[in-house]
């Protein structure tokens, strides 16, 4: 049996159960019952259901007719790219940042298949979309202009409100993946532009299984699970009550919880900033400037090592941390976020903290990484000296 | 000007061997002396480019090799 992780420093991957989401959760578990149906049951059932759905529209500025619940992030990316390509008419373009989640690039790319043309525009060594690129990339038939909030590996937050001005003067649509930022920056509709916007429950503090998509009334989507009226026809599918009563919980609880936090979080990832620079060749990755990056999420690359075998030797110690990109870590594809940033993609190591993290959780890192570090190389067999001799200049 | 070249054959060997060994070799040519790699990694693709950029080396030519891979041509700098 493997050791439960002491040291969890993966909450971009997925969160535990905020303590009000999980008594939302036992709850509603009790409260069996079909929203779609009409007795008694059924309409207690539709009355957590529209609850929740207020709630969470709320907490992100949309409105609950706007809101659209689905097995997670992912559902909600697919449905938006998806959805709205099958509901287009003219317009049969796509632009999709290279480094956007795969679940906003796979369906994107999909879409070439049937007659869309996807443009992938670049970003900088940060990792950030440049708006010239931007603008330069959407036409008067684009569709969808796509644009992370802040990009799941390296933490920079991207430029969405200048793409949401030049999307809607083409007459496109602007979608935003929250994912990494609801319940943890600041997110309102009006104020990123945002004509659709993804988010996840289970990297917010509610239960995996549950997400949403907003749709405001420019986006006209067509469904893409199919076989029922529900969620105003653009989801069919039993809801998943207790899950979206625990993510209606978390969230709202987080966004009145994660502004003092903040400057807490970004404390700790300045502390494990500081430790790094004493480690040899390690880079690290995205913009250096906290305003434009997550507080709570710190990437890197050391050098000369292999990322999967420095998780190992962390997970032996009891620490969690992730490499690379999580959805390609069974193939032997670089992170194309890193590819696209033209950074190391080799060594990659991705820290983010939960609400929660401290001091201690900074500190026993970084105790085990100059070690672990230390022995990786050793057995690479590196002469860092002689490295070290020819990358020192003339 | 008859540069030093080395040549490393990475083929077959996974990220981060080939960095690893580009480094080496680098270290080991004069300075102006060329690094010949050979790498079929995906990996490798992204990272000698940019370890060439970070180190300040010069990546003089990457080509395709037809039987797959890359070769890349480094120039110790400095």
């Amino acid at each position: 049996m493997r050791a439960v992780a002491e040291t969890y420093l993966d909450a971009a991957s997925t969160t535990p159960l905020h303590p009000l989401a999980r008594a939302a959760l036992v709850e509603a578990l009790d409260e069996f019952g079909d929203p779609a149906r009409l007795y008694g049951r059924a309409r207690r059932a539709r009355l957590l259901l529209d609850r929740s759905r207020e709630r969470l529209a709320v907490a992100v500025g949309a409105a609950p007719d706007e809101l659209i619940f689905t097995s997670g992030g992912t559902e909600a990316a697919n449905l938006a790219v998806t959805g709205l390509a099958r509901a287009a008419r003219r317009r049969r373009h796509l632009v999709v940042p290279a480094v956007e989640h795969t679940s906003v690039l796979a369906p994107a790319r999909a879409l070439t298949a049937q007659g869309f043309e996807v443009t992938e525009v670049g970003v900088d060594h940060a990792g950030r979309v440049d708006p010239a690129e931007l603008a330069a990339a959407v036409r008067d038939d684009t569709l969808l202009v796509c644009l992370q909030h802040a990009n799941h590996e390296v933490g920079t937050v991207q430029p969405v409100r200048e793409a949401a001005d030049l999307a809607h003067e083409h007459g496109a649509l602007l979608l935003v993946d929250a994912c990494q930022t609801v319940a943890r920056l600041p997110v309102d509709m009006a104020e990123l532009g945002a004509d659709l916007l993804v988010a996840s429950g289970h990297k917010t503090y509610g239960p995996p299984g549950t997400g949403f998509l907003v749709a405001t009334r420019r986006a006209r989507l067509r469904p893409v699970l199919v076989g029922d009226e529900r969620e105003r026809r653009r989801r069919a599918g039993m809801e998943n009550l207790p899950g979206i009563a625990a993510m209606a919980a978390a969230v709202p609880a987080r966004v009145a919880e994660a502004p003092a936090e903040r400057d807490r979080l970004a404390g700790l990832a300045a502390r494990l900033l500081a430790g790094l620079a004493a480690i040899p060749e390690v880079i690290v990755h995205g913009d250096p400037d906290p305003p434009g990056r997550l507080p709570h999420l710190v990437a890197f690359s050391v050098l000369y090592i292999e990322g999967e075998a420095l998780l190992l030797l962390l997970d032996a110690k009891g620490i969690a941390v992730h490499s690379g990109s999580s959805c390609t870590a069974d193939t032997q594809e670089p992170s194309h976020v890193l590819a696209a940033m033209g950074a190391i993609t080799h060594g990659s190591v991705r820290v983010s903290f939960l609400r929660d993290a401290t001091e201690a959780d900074v500190d026993r890192l970084l105790e085990v990484l100059p070690p672990a570090v230390a022995d990786l190389r050793e057995m690479a067999e590196l002469d860092t000296q002689a490295i070290e001799r020819a990358a020192e200049g003339p | 000007m008859t540069a030093t070249v080395a040549t490393v054959d990475c083929l077959g060997l996974a990220c981060p061997i080939p960095v690893v060994r580009l480094a080496k070799a680098v270290a080991s040519v004069e300075v102006g002396g060329m690094v010949e790699l050979l790498a079929d990694d995906p990996g490798a693709k992204v990272d000698i480019p940019v370890w060439c950029r970070l180190k300040d080396q010069q990546l003089v030519a990457q080509h395709d090799r037809p039987e797959g891979g890359w070769i890349f041509q480094v120039r110790r700098t400095h």
